[in-house]
């Protein structure tokens, strides 16, 4: 077990180095210098500069260096808790990423807490019963709301909550401060989009469980039907959600967008996308290896959760 | 066979003898091949380009006969494919149908069914003033063939590489896995920005960047499916026939992993159609003027937020809501009929 997590994060570490190596590389063209100083001294006051006047700008943003350096510096830092400088922004990466990875947290936190008991409730439901009338509506949803994209779901529920009725702001850019109303729309749109998916795995992990001996045994002692389903179906069904949920994580960082660039809610994936239109080096950086990190950690909490809900797994 | 056989097997209809994979993947191609050159070299081609879609109309209509036919069984499978048909056949029937010019303004936000300038307006127009329907069908043909084309590349590449880690095994397997790792571990949006700012914006750098996105996800699948069946007696026989490795793994192997592949490609038709939307949408993909709906969406949430010009937000995401839809129905059948086999 221990062994495995180590290994894990060995390899979450080779990646990350391979990753920041390599964006550093891609980031080190003349194409993407030039862009980020079309977007901070503008088109026009690029092509004025002379070359020596351009060679002066790149020193004074410590971009004439060559990449390797300033890799080998940025891991220095990096091992210090020192994120670099965001050109875009003017401030400190490692503040500026801790806040937007805060928002996004608290976006992330409502959209699970709305989600979780959506999906395995709906899933359990339908999956107690295989080809039941409520196995078929909760299939049939779960396919139509995760087929409309996260942009469709906005636009439509925007123009019904927002614009239509007029009961919440269009925009959640939080400008005065913290307002839950401006967080509903996105949060909706989330869970409407990604309870589907969690609500299938359960219902297929729950209709395999229910078709085990064990339960055909407990129905046929006579035991009461909702106390087979709570003591007996429950426990087995629900460990393949589990991974399922976990992974999920993964999936809010970088699938939160559109949505949060459609709301124009400051959170952490408007900063990877900001940054990454601006060039903003030291911030994608940043945000890749949240990402990296985050997509490494879930898979592990995922593999350990699985190996001690599921008994099977742990003795074998 | 004896000539005095009275009853001899009634001849197979002509759709059942189409329903075969030769005239199938002829009919593909009749379909496909003019699309693509239609949006891709169509300003290459010229005066002919009027002409090139022609061939495909009908063989949509037959591919659209053929699939109803073959899928009669499973009704999602068959709303599913409805779906898709329908926006196929827009797709190629665009520059036959009575459209206006997509690109002209003629009267800024006129709501829909309604008259401006002695035109009627089905779905009114947009901010510019040009007409949604036509935008709307328009839009649809740069959406498939830009996210058929890429969801094609993407998944020759990744069984390709899939094949090879999977069969051959040691470090080929080590090193191929290895990449796929590093790929699927960058956030998904930042190695299309990346791409396609470094490749900068173009339809051809959209079927790279979805590439590089999609094909290490295919490439793990395919990988398993080729470690479970690499050890089958088929494959032992060739080996002892002498057949080269890439013979074995083209013919013995791809045909045997072709079921899962299919339904995994639906449901990836429908991610690359929503991430093509989706990065038009952020302003990365393709360029205005021509219509798409992902630009049909940017245009409209910046210029029309008020709920009597909601329509021009509402028609392109239920355009694309209903594409996707009929891939994940087209999937969720042909994973059922499947299973019922």
């Amino acid at each position: 077990m221990l062994k495995l997590i180590l290994r894990r994060l060995g390899q979450m570490v080779l990646i990350m180095a391979v990753v920041s190596f390599v964006l550093f590389l891609v980031f080190d063209s003349d194409k993407f210098k030039k862009q980020i100083a079309v977007n901070e001294l503008g088109g026009f006051g690029v092509q004025t500069l002379t070359e020596q006047e351009y060679d002066d700008w790149l020193t004074s943003k410590g971009l004439n260096v060559p990449f390797y350096v300033r890799y080998v510096e940025w891991v220095g830092n990096v091992l210090h808790g020192d994120f670099g400088f965001s050109f875009e922004k003017n401030t400190e990466v490692g503040p500026l990423l801790a806040e937007r990875l805060v928002a996004t947290g608290i976006l992330g936190f409502w959209v699970f807490a709305l989600m979780i008991p959506i999906a395995l409730i709906t899933g359990v439901v339908a999956g107690m019963k295989e080809g039941s009338v409520q196995d078929r509506a909760v299939s049939f949803v779960s396919v139509f709301t995760t087929s409309i994209p996260e942009i469709a779901t906005a636009i439509i529920l925007t123009v019904i909550f927002a614009l239509g009725l007029g009961w919440l702001p269009t925009k959640s850019a939080m400008t005065q401060g913290f307002d839950w109303t401006q967080l509903v729309l996105p949060v909706m749109t989330l869970v409407l989009y990604d309870f589907g998916y969690v609500a299938r795995m359960t219902r297929a992990s729950m209709a395999e469980v229910m078709t085990s001996q064990y339960i055909r045994t407990a129905i046929l002692k006579g035991i009461p039907y909702h106390r087979v389903i709570m003591k007996h179906a429950l426990r087995n069904a629900l460990i393949a959600p589990f991974t399922v949920i976990v992974l999920q994580l993964n999936w809010l960082l970088s699938g939160v967008v559109v949505v949060e660039v459609f709301f124009q809610y400051n959170g952490f994936g408007k900063m990877l996308l900001d940054a990454a239109l601006f060039g903003d080096i030291y911030v994608i950086q940043a945000g890749t290896l949240a990402a990296v990190f985050v997509a490494v950690f879930s898979q592990i909490i995922s593999d350990v959760g699985y190996t001690l809900l599921n008994p099977r797994i742990r003795f074998s | 066979m004896s000539a005095t056989t009275e009853s001899p097997l009634p001849a197979p209809s002509i759709l059942a003898r189409l329903t075969q994979a030769k005239p199938l993947i002829v009919l593909l191609l009749l379909m496909w091949v003019p699309l693509i050159i239609y949006v891709m070299f169509g300003e290459a081609i010229g005066d002919g380009a009027r002409l090139v879609l022609l061939p495909a109309i009908p063989a949509t209509i037959l591919l659209y006969i053929l699939a109803m036919r073959a899928w009669w069984e499973s009704k999602i499978a068959i709303i599913g494919a409805s779906l898709v048909f329908f926006w196929l056949l827009m797709a190629v029937s665009a520059p036959y149908l009575p459209l206006m010019d997509p690109n002209q303004p003629i009267a800024p936000f006129t709501l829909p069914f309604s008259e401006k300038k002695d035109i009627f307006f089905w779905l009114g127009t947009d901010y510019k003033g040009r007409d949604m329907l036509s935008r709307d069908i328009w839009g649809c043909q740069r959406v498939i063939v830009w996210g058929v084309s890429a969801t094609l590349v993407a998944y020759v590449v990744g069984t390709a590489f899939g094949l090879l880690a999977g069969y051959l095994g040691g470090w080929w397997d080590e090193v191929i896995s290895f990449i796929a790792n590093i790929l699927l571990s960058f956030p998904v949006m930042v190695l299309f920005i990346l791409i396609l700012n470094y490749l900068g914006q173009s339809g051809f750098n959209i079927v790279i960047a979805v590439t590089f996105a999609s094909a290490p996800a295919i490439m793990r699948i395919v990988r398993g499916l080729a470690l479970d069946i690499k050890s089958r007696d088929y494959v032992y026989a060739a080996q002892t026939r002498g057949e080269h490795p890439i013979w074995i793994m083209v013919v013995e192997l791809l045909p045997n992993v072709r079921g899962p592949i299919i339904v995994d490609a639906c449901l990836r038709l429908g991610y690359t159609t929503v991430a093509i939307t989706t990065l038009t949408f952020l302003g990365l993909g393709l360029q205005p003027p021509d219509p798409d709906w992902g630009l049909m969406i940017k245009e409209a949430a910046n210029t029309a937020m008020i709920f009597k010009f909601s329509y021009m937000l509402i028609i392109p995401a239920l355009s694309v809501s209903s594409l996707i839809l009929g891939f994940n129905l087209m999937a969720d059948g042909l994973r059922e009929m499947s299973l019922r086999d």
